[in-house]
């Protein structure tokens, strides 16, 4: 028996394929367990069970396994899971994927290491979400409202505005929330111009001694990618639970997240899904999504903001369906809005905040809150199908009311999406959907007198 | 028992292979590991058997222990189930979260239903009677709404020896028999095999859900089963919640099968609150909750519809009619493809087991009305209500298509509808109902005589809707016959007026099946009254442009009770207010 408490090594490396290796005779591998993999020239990497299979293991190294061999390479395993250690003194740095430093500064010392996998919450000992969260953007606060511990999405399309809305949103809410707040963002795949905007907004925002970031860049080993919205989700629970913050995630992009899960995928073999996606990838993104929340008694919350990149806009892509399948709605970006130069280029017929009615309302928001929304949306939408109907019969085709609707779509687009860098309080934003929604004749919109 | 043991010896995903398991048998649970996980056999090859495991597998060894007691994966019937929160294999996440705290950590024991609570049993049988399976004992009142009764349980009976009164509990035996058989107030039954019953009725009457696109286009009936497919926020929860709600069941099981928390976390915190239409009692004490949330294990929530509908036909069989709500009906095959693909079972269509109709069937056939097992004529029934997650809202999917075969209502949801607010989200002519005739029969005894007919006429004037939007699409709106606009403005009215329905808002989210019929009524003598007009020679513009449209628009607002004095009233407005409309 004490023998299994000595950990060898193994140096039965015996297929490496893409960033897999496959051991053989592993004893007493568990599954999830890291291993140090040390390289013939000195060079330490870390791997992470994927499978057992007999005494065959399948491992991932997350550096990557160029440079491996099948003679001099060896697997030790460590008996850990992949853990990250939490502090409050991550506040204010920058960290790779991994939970790493890269910011120069001295190395932190934990409290204490926790799960990077964390555990799932017990719907039971879930807090209904329905604290308002104003993040001064019309389109948002007004029709797809956002609470504390709603995981919301930002679908954008290549090209479109969803960092700078992000960043926008983490600076206005800041300010309404001035409490306990926490910003963290988690990085994945993204360019080194993109990674200089976001330490330059973040502290022009003045957030940065509030704010906790993990970048995983283009160039950076793919398999650090699923690694780093874990991390980011485990530091803001770690604050949250246990701290009383009311913490912000900001994870992007997610499109490179289940691309790298895809390449494992692929380099295990396994049957693809749709689109040649794991199977597997709906479970996979809940485990991430559903780490927001609220817990009951406690005092913080986790607000999860995942933005991803609609592969050629297309919506019914994987990553978008599943996505919206699993988050708490959707805010949509528009490349036809965004030509016409509206800033933010919200699409608000497809959005969606499903916990919009749990936010909003008398002692809230306003009352009548719903029904302002409802008929913009109604209105709009309306708009919406004369501009279709213009391109086919022209203006002439269509009745004095239609006419009143299109210019309503017009302006609604201009004046209450595009509001550009303004923060808007809640009372301008409903203001001006009443002065908008005033200039469709009152017969049409019923509910109005109400 | 037979106890087989083994040693792990490959572990993939949610799935874990055991050497050395000769004579295990098929879908029977076993301990898996140092922190005896729950499993179940899914495969036999030789020695070697393949386990889904319903709990995380990270940290498990080759070589840990595995033990299987022959068991089948079972839940525990009995009192106390109402109210609950369960996880997919019946766990009490109530009493988890007492234990565990917050999060759901691994290897957690605790029993499904607390088996040492007292209950106040009333019999209504005697010693010397004699019994058969399903035959009431007697009956303890569960909940302030509900009356369990407790029934012989399927294989057990003869002549009673001796029966319990007044405080009972799971720790004796509540009857005795004769020849040493002995009757528990609580039962394990196998989840995957159905519970027996004397036979099928044919569907009857409707399932009244309180929502007029569903009771008066579409319904279902008593016992039957729809499906409600559509993509992401078209709003499959929220008619899955509002039937939970308002539907007039005696029992509600909900399954939210991979879903969302905090879906769940709504409506634990508002159903002790909201008040049963029917009996005015809160809600929570007709409800069992089974919860499998997408971020939970995923063999657990593969298990969870078969929780759900075991639960469901062992109130059905106390002669309840009960209300099976399955959200989403997707990730359950979503659960099925991933313990497939790990198994490395050929996969059929987008990857799914070739296996995946029929065991979608076996769990749709387990709806239905019947007549109970017993000596008396009870009936009861499981009407299933479940929604499905078609991928990119896509239904030519596996899923969807499959379902299809066993839906005897198909409430089709739209993205479009969705988008422009207009709630329910169902595409009227895309659903169906094959229902119609079975119930046009009770349409016609317990609504109106002329029931049926108004919604013939609903159906054909939205199918017109249809015809004219394209026309207007070529031509422009202006270029309508005056009769085709008048059809267009009221077909219009009936969608906003009647089809729109808010689930949120408190006098409109349930209505009567009165209340639809005289809302049918109203629209159809506008209709009439604005036909008349036109015939006239009144100007199109002029019939538009009357006021009474708004109130007609606006009556949804008005309450149940008392509604047809109001809308007897709004008729004589809209006939008075035509009549007085001047000529060209
Ligand atoms: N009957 C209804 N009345 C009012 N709003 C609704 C209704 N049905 C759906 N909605 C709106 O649509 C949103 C999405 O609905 P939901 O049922 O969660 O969609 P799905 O389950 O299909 O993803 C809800 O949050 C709500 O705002
Ligand atoms: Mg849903």
């Amino acid at each position: 028996m004490a023998l299994d408490l000595i950990k060898r090594q193994y140096r039965t490396l015996q297929t490496i394929s893409g960033p897999l290796i496959f051991v053989d005779r592993m004893k007493g591998g568990s599954l999830g367990e890291m291993c140090v993999v040390d390289l013939p020239e000195g060079e330490r990497r870390t791997g992470q069970v994927l499978q057992l299979m007999g005494e065959r293991a399948v491992i991932q190294v997350l550096e990557g396994t160029s440079g491996i061999d099948s003679e001099a390479s060896s697997v030790l395993p460590t008996g850990e899971t992949a853990k990250v250690g939490v502090s409050m003194d991550l506040f204010g740095r920058v960290l790779n994927g991994f939970g790493e430093p890269i910011d120069g500064l001295p190395p932190i010392v934990p409290d204490e290491y926790k799960e990077i996998n964390g555990l799932p919450m017990n719907p039971a000992a879930r807090e209904k979400p329905d604290f308002f969260v104003q993040t001064g953007i019309s389109a948002i606060d007004g029709l797809n409202t956002l609470v504390r511990g709603q995981k919301l999405p930002i679908f954008s399309g290549a090209g479109l505005p969803a960092k700078e809305l992000a960043l926008q949103i983490v600076r206005q809410a800041r300010v309404a929330e001035a409490e306990e707040f926490a910003v963290i963002l988690g990085a994945m795949g993204i360019t080194s111009r993109e990674s200089f905007f976001f330490r330059r907004s973040l502290e022009e925002t003045g957030a940065l001694e509030r704010t906790i970031a993990f970048i995983n860049q283009v160039n950076d080993p793919t398999i650090e990618r699923l690694f780093t919205p874990r991390i980011a989700l485990t530091v803001a629970e770690y604050l949250a639970f246990e701290r009383g913050f009311h913490v912000m995630v900001v994870l992007t992009d997610m499109t490179s997240y289940c691309e790298s899960l895809r390449e494992i995928g692929s380099a295990r073999e396994e049957i693809p899904g749709r689109r040649s996606y794991p199977g597997y990838m709906y479970t996979d993104l809940a485990t991430l999504y559903e780490r927001a929340g609220r817990l009951k008694g406690g005092k913080g919350s986790v607000t999860l903001m995942p933005i991803l990149t609609m592969p050629d806009d297309d919506i019914t892509h994987p990553i978008p369906d599943l996505t919206g399948y699993i988050t708490e709605g959707q805010i949509v970006l528009s490349r036809a809005l965004h030509r016409k130069g509206i800033y933010p280029p919200i699409d608000v017929l497809p959005c969606l905040s499903r916990l919009m009615n749990l936010g909003i309302g008398a002692g809230k928001t306003r009352d009548g809150h719903r029904t302002i929304a409802d008929q913009l949306y109604s209105a709009y939408a309306r708009g919406i199908d004369v501009r279709r109907l213009v391109t086919i019969v022209g203006e002439e085709g269509l009745s004095d009311l239609d006419r009143r609707y299109l210019a309503f779509s017009d302006e609604f687009e201009r004046r209450f999406v595009g509001q550009g860098r303004e923060d808007r309080s809640i009372d301008e934003t409903l203001d001006l959907g009443i002065e908008l929604l005033n200039t469709v004749p009152e017969r049409e919109a019923v509910a109005r007198r109400r | 028992m037979k106890e087989t043991r083994g040693k792990i010896f490959g572990v993939a995903g949610p799935t874990v292979m055991v050497k050395g398991m000769t004579g295990a048998i098929m879908n029977t649970v076993c301990l898996v590991g140092r922190h005896g996980l729950l499993g179940e056999i899914i495969r036999i090859k030789e020695d070697m058997v393949t386990l889904q495991v319903y709990e995380d597998t990270v940290g498990i060894s080759v070589g840990e222990d595995v033990i299987s007691y022959g068991i089948p994966l079972s839940v525990t019937l009995g009192p106390g189930l109402l109210t609950g929160l369960f996880d997919g294999i019946q766990r009490p996440l109530d009493k988890i979260r007492e234990t565990a705290g917050g999060f759901l950590t691994r290897g957690v024991k605790v029993e499904a239903l607390d088996l040492d609570r007292t209950w106040d049993f009333t019999p209504i049988r005697k010693k010397g009677d004699t019994v058969a399976p399903g035959d009431v004992l007697g009956t303890i009142e569960e909940t302030e709404r509900i009356t369990h009764r407790v029934m012989v349980p399927p294989g057990l009976g003869g002549v009673i020896k001796e029966i319990k009164s007044g405080k009972v509990s799971g720790a004796e035996y509540i009857c005795m028999l004769e020849r040493g058989k002995f009757i528990e107030l609580y039962q394990e039954w196998p989840v995957r095999r159905p519970r027996p019953f004397k036979a099928k009725l044919p569907p009857e009457e409707p399932f009244i859900t309180g929502q007029r696109v569903f009771d008066t286009l579409l319904p279902v009936a008593e016992g039957g089963t729809a499906i409600v497919p559509g993509g992401f926020g078209t709003g499959k929860t929220v008619v899955e919640q509002t039937i939970a709600k308002f539907s007039r069941s005696d029992i509600v099981v909900y399954v939210g099968c991979g879903e969302r928390g905090n879906e769940m976390s709504e409506i634990l915190s508002d159903f002790p609150k909201l008040k049963d239409p029917t009996s005015g009692l809160p809600l929570s004490l007709r409800t069992v909750i089974v919860v499998n949330t997408s971020n939970m294990p995923v063999a657990a929530r593969e298990a969870s519809i078969f929780t759900g509908i075991t639960i469901a036909e062992y109130f059905r069989d106390m002669g309840y009619s009960v209300a099976m709500l399955a959200d989403s009906i997707s990730r359950w095959a979503e659960a099925l493809r991933e313990i497939s693909s790990r198994l490395e079972e050929m996969p059929g269509e987008e990857g799914f087991p070739p296996y995946l109709a029929t065991q979608l069937g076996m769990f749709y056939e387990r709806s239905g009305k019947v007549m109970c097992l017993g000596s008396e004529d009870r009936t009861g029934s499981v009407t299933v209500i479940s929604a499905v997650s078609p991928p990119g809202g896509d239904f030519s999917e596996p899923v969807t298509q499959a379902s299809l075969r066993f839906a005897g209502t198909l409430w089709a949801l739209d993205p479009d509808l969705a988008y422009r607010r207009h709630f329910p989200a169902v595409n009227w002519l895309a659903s169906f109902s094959l229902f119609h005739a079975e119930l046009d029969d009770w349409f016609g005894r317990e609504v109106a005589e002329d029931m049926v007919r108004l919604r013939g006429r609903l159906y054909s004037l939205l199918q017109r809707q249809t015809e004219l939007k394209d026309i207007i699409q070529i031509i422009g709106v202006e270029a309508l016959q005056e009769s085709d606009r008048l059809a267009l403005e009221v077909a219009n009215l009936a969608t906003d007026a009647f089809l729109k329905q808010s689930a949120f808002s408190e006098v409109d989210a349930f209505n009567t099946y009165e209340k639809q019929y005289w809302m049918l009524k109203t629209i159809f003598a506008y209709l009439e009254s604005a036909e008349a007009a036109l015939k006239r020679g009144v100007f199109i513009e002029t019939i538009l442009d009357s006021p009474v449209k708004g109130r007609l628009a606006r009556m949804k607002e008005e309450p149940n009770e008392g509604f047809s004095g109001k809308a007897r009233a709004l008729i004589g407005e809209v006939e008075s207010e035509f009549s007085m409309l001047e000529e060209k």
